[in-house]
């Protein structure tokens, strides 16, 4: 039963994730793959957190067009990339940019990275300058409690 | 050492707890800042609504500090602000350039012998390449612009006679005191 119900809910989520918007025609496929990426990597600007490729907006439809036609002119990805940059700002790409306000984003995971082993170590290092050994007194304490049980 | 390991994770719990507050009460989602301010309009060269045989350039816009409205018949909005648009071509005098967005020119001109047509121009946007060049990204936005087609400010969204007093009309003045 529980397979059942696990190959239909894998079949619900097919064709959301293979939508052809609308077949968009190139002649060339290598052009076509350079499409498909770039609609994957703009965000479209009026539905939060969906990719141009997966959004119906009006909007999105215009942008897919327009990368369309820049990538037919001969644009590198790159120009189409600082074209849609020019007109919608850092929200249209999911990639961000290493700037001011971004360099945090960017960095934290190297500084966290160093943070971690830097405990880490330290702590290695506290553990060897107090090794497992009891003085006197101790030694007296322990086997008086073990006597006791 | 036991105080510090006992500090430790209350150290780490108030930075989230500071980093997260910051994080999501500065910044709306949504926000999308129009990239045009201070730019002059993009060039274009499209339709007049009311006379497609005839072209309209920013040219044709320019003179004194205008209004740029973007509109389509399948905007329930943009229905939402007509009579608002009306009443303040009627009132202030304000010119009011249209454009028609990813639209049947003839459902928008039926639209506008119903509603009336409070609008100057319409340009007809069928592609809506000169949304983009704007920075548009969804119907209505209403633009304000200097006399020389410097872009001044963006709205998002319906315009009201209260929106249009507390944010338009002080940047229309301000734009024509300085012709």
């Amino acid at each position: 039963m529980n397979k059942w119900m696990l190959s239909f809910t894998l079949l619900l989520a097919l064709p959301s994730a293979a939508t052809p918007l609308s077949p968009v025609e190139f002649s060339d496929d290598k052009l076509k793959a350079r499409y498909y990426g770039l609609i994957a990597e703009l965000r479209c600007p009026q539905c939060l957190n969906t990719n141009l490729a997966g959004s119906d907006a009006m909007i999105a439809q215009n942008l897919r067009e327009t990368v369309r036609r820049l990538l037919l002119e001969g644009k590198s990805d790159a120009e189409v990339r600082a074209f849609l940059f020019e007109r919608y700002g850092d929200f249209i790409l999911y990639q961000p940019r290493w700037t001011a306000r971004t360099y945090l984003l960017w960095t934290a995971p190297g500084l966290l990275f160093v943070f971690g082993l830097w405990i880490l170590l330290r702590k290695n290092r506290l553990r060897q300058r107090s090794p497992a050994v009891l003085n006197p007194a101790e030694e007296a304490r322990l086997k008086r409690l073990l006597d006791k049980i | 050492m036991a105080k510090q390991s006992v500090l430790v994770p209350v150290l780490v719990f108030a930075g989230l707890v500071i980093l997260l507050g910051f994080g999501f009460r500065l910044s709306d989602p949504s926000y999308l800042p129009s990239q045009k301010l201070g730019e002059p309009l993009p060039e274009f060269r499209l339709p007049n609504l009311l006379d497609e045989s005839q072209w309209l350039t920013q040219a044709d816009f320019l003179g004194e500090p205008f209004l740029l409205n973007v509109w389509a018949t399948w905007c329930p909005s943009c229905l939402a602000e007509h009579d608002a648009l009306t009443s303040i071509r009627q009132q202030h005098g304000v010119r009011i350039m249209g454009i028609n967005y990813n639209d049947d020119p003839i459902k928008a001109r039926r639209w506008l012998q119903d509603l009336g047509d409070p609008y100057d121009y319409h340009v007809i946007d069928a592609k809506g390449t000169l949304a983009v060049d704007l920075g548009v990204y969804g119907a209505p936005e209403t633009f304000v612009v200097a006399a020389d087609g410097t872009i001044l400010y963006r709205h998002v969204g319906v315009v009201t006679e209260a929106v249009f007093e507390e944010t338009l009309a002080s940047r229309l003045l301000s734009a024509a005191d300085q012709l």
